[in-house]
């Protein structure tokens, strides 16, 4: 079966920004939406090219979208102030996985960077592309194990 | 719910300043029809006719991170419209035909020196990057420029001085030259 292609971000875009602009203001209002809207599309853009498939990139973005809202709305309650993510040299994690996972095999790559990079489940992973949670989770570990090895060789 | 224009116009200028584009483009009108335009980090990589059908040929030559940021090709836009308008005679602008096989990129450069409002012939070009018999593979070459008008494959002619033929369509090469004051 010939997977579905990865169509011109652009139109990716145009199919899905309505969609995520209304999930994001019914989450966090419309003021706060804004910056989210903007930081799911930007976080999507830097996946865009680890992506394998075009098959369910609206439950993908709406996912990015969701867990930016959870991010937001913690954020917002300034009594729960939560740690910042450790972050070694200020860059986020998904930026410092990049160089080191630039040579996995694809599946295995795009597993490693949602799972470590955007902390996402392996269910969420599993519907971004388009496989099961229990498929993802083989491929981030089988990402990991290839990634050790590289190291101790 | 519709995104505000604003925000829309926001992160499309965010996307393009932080780097995360492979391709960036826009809609541009002109006497010869609507025009798709687009650039690399590199350069101007497509003017393309068709707009519709852009895209995956983008896609397929640098990637398929392609946005549309219009600020991104104000320079483009600007210089083109200067020259519909009989206030350009030569593009100041940096292309980018990395995709391109070594030998097209030859004959683009070539191309490229041909000055306005002047014509030249296949055989005359392939002379000139030393295939004088190839004036077919440099017609073929011609035939798949991503940039026309700004690398004017419109001022090559048949050695008859026939029009012979334009990816864009006969009629517009046709204006073009006619544009240049190079047809009567």
């Amino acid at each position: 079966m010939q997977a579905v292609a990865i169509p011109p971000f652009e139109r990716f875009y145009e199919a899905n920004r309505d969609a995520v602009y209304g999930r994001l203001v019914r989450r966090l209002g419309r003021q706060r939406a804004e910056d989210a809207f903007q930081e799911t599309f930007l976080r999507a853009l830097r996946a865009y090219a680890a992506l394998e498939h075009g098959e369910h990139l609206r439950a993908w973005v709406l996912t990015i979208a969701d867990r930016i809202a959870i991010d937001q709305h913690r954020r917002s309650r300034p009594t729960e102030e939560l740690p910042d993510l450790p972050v070694e040299d200020g860059r986020p994690a998904y930026a410092q996985l990049a160089p080191l996972t630039g040579s996995l095999p694809p599946k295995e790559r795009a597993a490693v960077v949602l799972r470590y990079g955007y902390d996402m489940t392996y269910a969420e992973i599993g519907a971004a592309l388009g496989s099961s949670e229990e498929a993802a989770r083989q491929a981030a570990s089988s990402g990991v194990r290839r990634l050790r090895g590289r190291e101790s060789a | 719910m519709t995104v505000p224009i604003e925000l829309d116009r926001r992160f499309r200028d965010t996307a393009a300043s932080e780097g995360l584009l492979d391709v960036a483009y826009d809609l541009a009108d002109s006497p010869v029809g609507a025009l798709l335009v687009a650039a690399t980090g590199r350069g101007l990589c497509r003017i393309s006719f068709t707009p519709d059908e852009a895209l995956d040929g983008l896609a397929e030559a640098f990637g398929a991170r392609i946005l549309r940021v219009p600020r991104q090709l104000d320079p483009v836009r600007r210089q083109l419209d200067e020259y519909f308008e009989h206030r350009r005679t030569e593009f100041d602008l940096e292309t980018d035909l990395s995709p391109l096989p070594e030998f097209q990129r030859g004959v683009l450069t070539e191309l490229a020196r041909v000055p306005f409002g002047q014509v030249t012939t296949y055989g005359a070009l392939a002379g000139k990057i030393g295939r004088p018999r190839a004036a077919r593979a440099v017609g073929g070459a011609l035939n798949r420029n991503p940039v026309p008008i700004v690398l004017p494959c419109h001022r090559v002619v048949g050695a008859s001085g026939s029009l012979t033929g334009y990816a864009g369509g006969l009629d517009r090469k046709e204006a073009l030259l006619r544009l240049e004051g190079a047809l009567i």
